[in-house]
């Protein structure tokens, strides 16, 4: 223990021994269908593509596609191809893991906003994703110079790729 | 204040496993059905949208904000009841009363085939600090315990159990939503083994996907679009106690049951004996005369007559389960009352697939969880 705070300190077996804590690790094991919609991004990745849909209502493009527009409520079956190539839209840095721990290293993650069809530099909406970043600095992102750089998907090699978010293994800067 | 009806519902899946769909398009392609049906825009006419689901079941904690997508409900007032889809339709009745919301739409669904645990998602509904210390081998055990104080309360044997599941199983073959309907014979359930005592492996109900949308509205509402709404003439619910070593309950008997029928009745000014149709869960054999018994209002063991007498068979003046129940339809977690409510409407409607009587009035009621049953009943009029 670095540093004393004030109170009365419990060692661990003395915190599991009082009555009434009982100790219960559930079972709850699932398989996820992915369904229609999200099983073409899935067979995508593995295929080294960032696959989208396109609303025939609205023309929003949803990535990952999905099968219905949730604005339009009509069904959606215009899949499209994205370059994968974007703009960094947010990027934070991250010191501590779910456990609370101090990691060793820290790690960038954020939105990318992909370059999609129909949707502009300036559109306040856009087709993005959530995922890790890799080649830009802490300093990149405190300073703010990360926002807006060019990324580009860095892709798992092939043999090793899945049908998973995580064959893409990060979003690292177009070479200029 | 305004009369509430049902101006549409939509389905889909009834099978016992759906891998084709994720549980969103599941939902999608009902509420789709629901809402042509009623000839609506989710986002433009709906003014409310309530989603029965548990986190659980669904494999994600505060499932909630997966709720408004599929529905349509995006940037509207969604929220979700942890229960039962007919306490779902119970708060959009509430809803729709007060005046300030004039069409809401209700949904539940089952992606039970996602759930590779069942039996230990089971368990987390039991008491941690005692039941779940005691581990019983089986988190259904209390269903056996049930019916067998059922028995012995109502005089039943364990074939007059077998009754139902031989009714109901038979029942359901015409019923294009009944997977594990079948021509069995009461030698067929008897020689089925135990699931657990009293109860056979053939008296226990299977699981099954699939997704109900309801869509309600005021009675002003409801004539604009449509020209046979079936009105929701009554509702009512009630939930039993049940903690720790169940000290309270009181086995072989289904309080909330009787509490729920009581509240549903007086609302409708109808009683039992005006139902053409009567849909309750089966999902165990002796849930289905318990049941009648405590909605009946009547003596303890009245129903298991009816059973014998062939008094509940789909020919029959007042027909329990034509649908096939839970025994021919399956489980469907919180979408279980909204399946037999479903059967209650196409019912009414005459659009149901199957050969029934002309259905004036219905009864639908759904329960959860032996033995802290919370209860719902359901009163419907074309």
């Amino acid at each position: 223990m670095t540093k004393k705070y004030p109170g009365t300190y419990l060692k661990r077996d003395e915190m599991y021994s009082l009555p009434g804590l009982v100790r219960y690790k559930p079972t709850a094991k699932y398989s996820f269908s992915a369904g229609i919609a999200q099983t073409k991004f899935l067979e995508g990745l593995k295929k080294g593509k960032i696959i989208g849909v396109k609303c025939p209502s609205c023309g929003r493009v949803y990535v990952p596609p999905r099968a219905f527009c949730e604005y339009c409520h009509v069904p959606m079956n215009e899949y499209v191809e994205l370059p994968g190539t974007g703009e960094i839209h947010t990027a934070v840095i991250s010191y501590i893991s779910t456990f609370r721990q101090r990691m060793d290293k820290p790690e960038i993650v954020g939105v990318v906003k992909l370059d999609a069809p129909g949707y502009t530099k300036e559109s306040y909406e856009f087709a993005g994703l959530f995922h890790r970043f890799c080649g830009i600095t802490e300093e990149d992102v405190i300073s703010g110079k990360a926002i807006g750089m060019r990324v580009k998907p860095r892709w798992k090699p092939e043999n090793e790729r899945t049908g998973s978010v995580t064959d893409i293994e990060c979003f690292e800067p177009v070479e200029s | 204040m305004p009369d509430v009806a049902i101006i549409g519902a939509g389905f889909y899946g009834f099978k016992p496993s759906v891998p084709e769909l994720s549980f969103r398009e599941l939902v999608f392609e009902a509420a789709r059905r629901a809402y042509a049906e009623a000839g609506i825009d989710p986002r433009k006419d709906i003014a409310g949208f309530i989603s029965c689901q548990e986190d659980f079941w669904e494999g994600i904690a505060i499932a909630d904000e997966f709720a408004p997508e599929p529905l349509g409900g995006v940037l509207r007032p969604t929220f979700t009841v942890a229960g039962d889809l007919l306490q779902g339709i119970a708060q959009a009745y509430m809803m729709i009363k007060t005046g300030l919301f004039d069409i809401v739409a209700v949904e539940s669904h089952s992606k039970q085939s996602d759930i590779k645990t069942l039996q230990e998602i089971y368990e987390l509904a039991l008491d941690p600090l005692y039941l779940r210390k005691l581990r019983p081998p089986n988190p259904l055990f209390m269903a056996g315990i049930d019916a067998q104080a059922y028995m012995m309360e109502a005089g039943a044997s364990e074939e007059d159990l077998a009754l139902v599941s031989v009714k109901n199983r038979n029942n359901g073959i015409d019923n294009p939503r009944a997977s594990y309907s079948s021509t069995i014979t009461l030698d067929d359930v008897i020689s089925s083994g135990y699931y657990m005592k009293p109860i056979k492996n053939l008296e226990a109900a299977g699981f099954t996907d699939g997704a109900v949308v309801f869509v309600l509205a005021s009675s002003e509402v409801a004539r604009k679009f449509t020209d046979d709404p079936v009105w929701v003439k009554g509702i009512g619910w009630s939930t039993e106690t049940g903690t720790g070593g169940w000290n309270h309950h009181v086995w072989g008997r289904m309080i909330s049951a009787r509490e729920a029928a009581k509240q549903a009745f007086k609302m409708s000014g109808l009683n039992l004996t005006d139902m053409d149709s009567i849909e309750i869960e089966d999902r165990f054999t002796y849930l289905e005369p318990l049941f009648l018994d405590e909605i009946g209002l009547s003596t303890i063991g009245y129903s298991v007559e009816l059973l014998r007498t062939g008094d509940l068979d789909k020919n029959a003046h007042m027909p329990v389960n034509m649908s096939g129940g839970s025994q021919s339809i399956g489980v469907l977690l919180e979408a279980t009352g909204g399946a037999r409510l479903l059967e209650a409407y196409l019912q009414l409607k005459g659009k149901a697939g199957y050969r029934h009587h002309e259905v004036e009035n219905a009864l639908v009621a759904s329960w959860r969880g032996p033995p802290t049953y919370t209860t719902s009943v359901l009163i419907l009029s074309r």
